[in-house]
């Protein structure tokens, strides 16, 4: 089987780099067959990517311990679901599946997008010279198709990656991070076309949204993975790997805001470029950071060989987006000027400026610590302290902003407006602060000010749709008649509950730890936690023991069971245990150690309002569906004003 | 050798697609891949414009009906907004009369 799966690499290899010299060459010349052949090629390599996946998969299912990577990354007893997400579980898998994405991505891109001839002409080549540096990495430098004689078993995963929610975590995030090529292909595409209209805008809005939901919910559940997983009581810890899925992000958010201000104003179109470029080689750097072997992290595959490749081909992308940008300045400058400092595209560029700040402040205390090893050969790290400081910094005026944007309006607004549409968020905003104050919660300022600001954003958002509601006599006409507007609201109140969520959880969170003996008690805000004792159990393919915790407070009585799971091949790991109090939408979390007879370590943490957080997920899938939903009206629109040309199939 | 012989039908399928271009059409009347005439483009340029003008002024509609553009303001702004998307409009129509007498379209084709 190794065969085919090796047959269908070099096929996809041989389709891409096909795609990427004759489009380029077709697109030059102006040849029309050769620039659908090369459109063909392109398509063809997803099914080739599919063939490649397909036999990794069967092998993984069947535990062919024959194929390196599935001895490597599983073993006979590790359950199937877990064996089948092995996939992304290695470096030679992910890399298989960013290109079985890419190509996917690129197919389908292709297919909505066909008759827009001359963008696409040149869009092909750059997708294909992506997806290109893929498959020469799984064809000639880490293949997931090396064979060994069968040994007797394998080495089995990391217990940490055996949850669900590694089921779900790393392929969000890749259909993210591949997500992010499409605008960067079409943006790339552009440029070299010199079709610098809003045709490559239109053609990947919908992708861009796309690519960022995904990435923003892959976040999300990788955070919820850590929380109930790792057994540290945080979900975010600032590692250099989840910071590489944040920069993009914010990247992204960034563009999302800025191209509206093109869309609308005819503005920013230089910044729009940049920032695509920025959110395309930001995923690719995350991609590097995990592949390469320069961070350690319990998300990274050390000891790599890819570090120089990627390193190399991120030189080769930023170089080639640079040199396209500033070949095409005169083509990307605009004569439009921002009409005042106080309007709704004013905000919109403050926003840009804080999230490019706060992506560029993470990316530095990423590279830091690299930096400084490779020049220095020193071992420095950025810590805590310092994100914290930038994510107040950049991340309270951000939070802001969410509720200032909405009520100013766009050109320019005057102060006599401004303090009519401002009164009632303002006062909500005031209200609850003094509330807060009065009640203790001047404990922690940024809790407090965090709080505050939200106060301020849930009020402005609500009156967005008190007023738009009263204007058009219906919640559902005022959505379905600008959704992309109103999306983006519900979008911003999923932040606002995700803010709360980290304030209260972080900022006013109570942590006792101890160690215990049967009928000993531990007090944590509240609540007493009375240890009764522990009892083994026996998984499919761990040990371990459950300790028995009885808690009582806040009128709640009920018990936990944390411990550890002891697993055959790869070793121990915590288990935490969760009480969700529905009624304060904290938790309290425990986790348990042997400490030394029949005493254990226990560890209790109180975090208000944690749940918020993962409320806020599906709030965000709401309002980023709205704003993603086909508007027929816009679509007419679009289709008129290309009409000397194709209707834009892909918006 | 079961796995050799899928590859090479997958390959040879592959190729086949790929050179599908040139096996249904191996004599074109023309092998030239359409691009935008300067004049297509202007167009283009003017009907972005007629739409974010119009689009301002709905937006500018709006704001005023939900308070956030008072009166006075609304009155300000209307007058220029309204004079820039007829502007535009105009430019558009008086584009496609001189194209329409001068030359044929050279938009992009729906094949």
């Amino acid at each position: 089987m190794a065969p085919l799966g090796r047959a269908a690499l070099l096929l996809a290899f041989g389709l891409v780099a096909y795609a990427l010299i004759a489009g380029s060459y077709a697109a030059w010349k102006r040849r029309r067959r050769l620039a659908l052949s090369a459109q063909n090629a392109l398509l063809a390599a997803f099914p080739a990517a599919l063939v490649a996946a397909i036999v990794l998969i069967v092998a993984l299912a069947r535990r062919n311990l024959t194929f390196v990577y599935v001895w490597q990354h599983t073993s006979k007893k590790l359950p199937l679901g877990y064996a089948l997400s092995a996939f992304w579980g290695g470096q030679e898998g992910s890399l298989l599946l960013w290109l079985l994405v890419l190509t996917g991505y690129a197919g389908l891109a292709v297919l909505l997008n066909r008759r827009s001839r001359e963008l696409m002409a040149w869009t092909v080549p750059v997708f294909a010279l992506v997806a290109g540096f893929f498959a020469l990495m799984l064809c000639f430098v880490s293949s997931p198709f090396n064979v060994q004689p069968a040994p007797p078993d394998g080495r089995g995963m990391v217990p940490s990656l055996q949850n669900p929610y590694m089921l779900a975590h790393p392929p969000l995030l890749y259909l993210g991070y591949v997500g992010l090529t499409v605008p960067f292909a079409f943006a790339m595409g552009a440029l070299l076309s010199g079709r610098t209209d809003e045709r490559w805008i239109v053609a990947t809005r919908r992708w861009t949204l796309a690519a960022w939901t995904f990435l923003g919910v892959g976040q999300l559940i990788g955070a919820h993975w850590a929380y109930v997983e790792i057994g540290w009581g945080g979900y975010y810890a600032w590692d250099p790997v989840e910071n590489a899925a944040l920069m993009p992000w914010l990247a992204a958010t960034a563009f999302l805001h800025s191209v509206m201000i093109q869309e609308k104003r005819g503005m920013l179109k230089v910044w729009n470029m940049v920032l695509v470029a920025l959110a395309f080689n930001l995923s690719l750097f995350g991609t590097f950071l995990t592949r390469s072997g320069v961070i350690n992290s319990i998300h990274s595959f050390s000891e790599s060989s890819l570090g120089a490749w990627f390193l190399g081909f991120i030189v080769l992308m930023t170089v080639v987006s640079v040199t396209l940008i500033r070949w095409r300045l005169p083509l990307l400058r605009t004569k439009t000027k921002l009409e005042s400092l106080v309007s709704r595209e004013a905000t919109f560029l403050y926003n840009n400026l804080l999230l490019v700040a706060l992506c560029l402040t993470i990316l530095w205390g990423v590279l830091y610590p690299i930096l400084s090893e490779a020049v220095r050969g020193e071992t420095r790290s950025v810590s805590k302290p310092y994100y914290d400081f930038f994510l107040h910094t950049f991340g309270l005026p951000l939070l802001l902003l969410m509720g200032i944007g909405p009520l100013v309006a766009w050109r320019r607004a005057s102060l006599r407006s401004l303090g009519r549409t401002f009164l009632i968020p303002f006062t909500v905003a005031v209200a609850t602060g003094v509330v807060l104050l009065v009640l203790g919660f001047g404990s922690s300022w940024p809790g407090l000010v965090t709080y505050t600001f939200s106060a301020f954003v849930a009020a402005s958002i609500v009156l967005e749709f008190v007023r738009g509601r009263a204007a058009t006599g219906s919640l559902r006409r005022l959505v379905a008649r600008n959704r992309r507007r109103y999306g983006g609201y519900i979008v911003h109140a999923s932040v606002v509950l995700l803010a709360i969520g980290i304030a209260g959880s972080s900022a006013y969170q109570t942590v006792r730890e101890r160690v215990v003996r049967p009928g000993q008690s531990l007090e944590a805000a509240g609540y007493t936690l009375t240890y009764l004792g522990s009892s083994g159990i026996r998984g499919p393919n761990y040990t371990g023991f459950r300790a028995a915790i009885a808690v009582t407070g806040h009128g709640e009585r009920f018990t936990l069971h944390p411990g550890m799971n002891d697993y055959n091949i790869e070793g121990p790991a915590n288990e935490a245990s969760i009480y969700h109090d529905p009624r304060s939408l904290g938790d309290v979390f425990t986790t348990a150690q042997i400490a030394t007879g029949n005493q254990i370590d226990l560890k209790v943490e109180v975090k208000p309002l944690i749940n918020l957080i993962w409320v806020a997920g599906f709030v965000f899938v709401a309002g980023a569906l709205i704003a993603m939903w086909p508007d027929a009206v816009e679509q007419r629109r679009l289709a008129a004003r290309y009409a000397a040309g194709a209707a834009p199939a892909g918006i | 050798m079961a796995w050799a012989v899928l590859a090479a039908v997958i390959a040879v399928v592959a190729v086949v697609f790929v050179a599908r271009p040139f096996l249904r059409d191996p004599t074109p009347a023309s092998d030239r891949l359409d691009e935008l005439a300067p004049e297509a483009r202007h167009r283009l340029a003017l009907a972005e414009e007629r739409d974010r003008a119009l689009a301002a002024l709905k937006e500018l509609e709006f704001d005023h009906r939900t308070g956030k553009v008072s009166d006075v303001d609304y009155r300000a702004q209307v007058g220029p907004l309204r004079r820039r998307a007829a502007a535009a409009l105009r430019a558009l129509e008086h584009g496609e009369q001189a194209e329409h007498e001068r030359i044929p379209d050279q938009g992009e084709r729906v094949p």
